[in-house]
């Protein structure tokens, strides 16, 4: 207990001054809000940080993260901060700027305030310690809270996308009775050639489709795990009675299942899907003329 | 469990019930090449909509009996593979190579009539 109230006393002396301290501190970026701002603005131009947004842009942005930063030192909270920089993140991130670049100007924001801290205290050494006590600790903590707003706000965007393209992934498509065609557009990872060559088979099932069209025009390159697990799916497809012809190889696709061996012997492949629906129509015994010529 | 084969028209249609053993595989060929003959059958099927695996032992087998089957004269459907069944069945490289297969017993039974149709013998063995 004694030791307790011998120690109070102290910690809550060196807090005020701390506190002091940062409040004279914020006092004086306010006073010197104009010019330590431009100082800013110039800096990152200079940097070339943020070369995607124009002067006009860089300055209104870094008039608000200015008084953000202050904000924050002030009332030593870094809510607000946290979400003006997800705010800011969500704006800047589809326009391609850099972790790099965020983090980037935030230190520099860092450096100029305590350039300036420099230039004012100079000739009390002793006072300077201590307001660079108090400032280095929170200016560091806030730096880290843009950054890593900017790095979770590009995960989640990430993340959102991932989940898009897989819900996108694999329309399996009915044309015509018994014929399917299953377009496949963009990287095909392991996960989604499962996922494909389930719904494929399962399609092939509920649609009783004997015929079945994969155009690859949207897939621009092949590795062997995928072209192997593409002559499976043609496999399979035939025991369940379905002929499989696979459309649309980009020459590229073409030369790499060559050059690393797959044996497509089994794969009936047609140039593109046009190509393909007809091969299919002829397969099923559809025959497809214009209008007039069925007339007459 | 044995696996019971119905004659329907010219056709053989073994139906199989349950998980075989390779007993039971040994059993089903033995059969088969049997009625084929005694049957003058044009075209067998084997439906294994029921099987829910298929090992290397019965892909095997299966494919002895289409070849054996090819030999005494007619040609063999196997109908029914479920999706699962196929896929793992590609993977274990049991692709039944040369074997005509098809979705279910309504599309063997078209295919047979299909690939049948020029042997004359199909039209008049249905009317009797």
């Amino acid at each position: 207990m004694q030791k307790v109230q011998d120690r109070d006393p102290v910690v809550l002396t060196t807090k005020e001054t701390s506190a002091e301290l940062l409040r004279e501190l914020v006092a004086h970026l306010r006073q010197n809000r104009a010019q330590l701002r431009e100082e800013w603005a110039r800096l990152i131009t200079e940097a070339k940080l943020l070369t995607v947004m124009t002067r006009e842009e860089i300055f209104a942005e870094a008039t608000s993260v200015y008084d953000n930063y202050v904000e924050a030192l002030e009332t030593g909270t870094l809510e607000a901060l946290q979400a003006y920089s997800r705010n800011l993140s969500e704006r800047i991130i589809p326009r391609g700027v850099q972790t790099d670049e965020v983090l980037g100007i935030v230190l520099l924001l860092r450096d100029v305030l305590a350039r300036s801290l420099f230039a004012r205290s100079r000739t009390d050494f002793d006072k300077l310690n201590r307001i660079l006590d108090a400032y280095e600790p929170a200016a560091n903590r806030i730096a880290t809270t843009v950054a890593v707003g900017f790095v979770q706000e590009r995960e989640r965007t990430i993340r959102e996308q991932q989940e898009a393209i897989r819900e996108l992934s694999t329309p399996v498509l009915q044309v015509r009775e018994r014929l399917l065609i299953l377009p496949i557009i963009g990287v095909i990872d392991p996960q989604r050639a499962r996922q494909l060559t389930e719904q494929l088979l399962r399609g092939i099932r509920t649609n009783r489709a004997r015929v079945v069209v994969i155009d690859i025009t949207g897939v621009a390159a092949m590795d062997s795990n995928v072209a192997n697990h593409l002559v499976l799916t043609v496999e399979a497809s035939r025991l369940l009675g379905a002929t499989v012809i696979v459309t649309g190889l980009s020459p590229e696709i073409a030369q790499t299942l060559v050059n690393i061996g797959v044996d497509l012997t089994k794969m009936n492949t047609v140039g593109d899907l046009q190509g393909g629906i007809e091969e299919a129509e002829r397969l099923l015994g559809y025959k497809v003329v214009p209008v007039e010529k069925a007339e007459s | 469990m044995e696996v019971p084969i119905l004659k329907q028209g010219s056709y053989l249609i073994g139906s199989v019930q349950s998980a075989l053993t390779d007993a039971d595989l040994r059993q089903l060929r033995d059969v088969l090449v049997a009625k084929v003959g005694r049957f003058r059958s044009l075209g067998v099927i084997v439906d294994v909509t029921a099987m829910d695996v298929m090992d290397s032992f019965a892909a095997r087998t299966l494919s002895d009996i289409a070849q054996m089957v090819r030999l005494r004269g007619a040609q063999m459907v196997i109908v029914g593979i479920q999706p699962e069944v196929a896929f793992s069945m590609v993977q274990l490289g049991l692709t039944l190579e040369g074997v005509a297969t098809a979705l279910d017993l309504e599309e063997g039974l078209s295919l047979l009539d299909m690939t049948t149709k020029n042997r004359g013998r199909n039209d008049l063995a249905r009317l009797r």
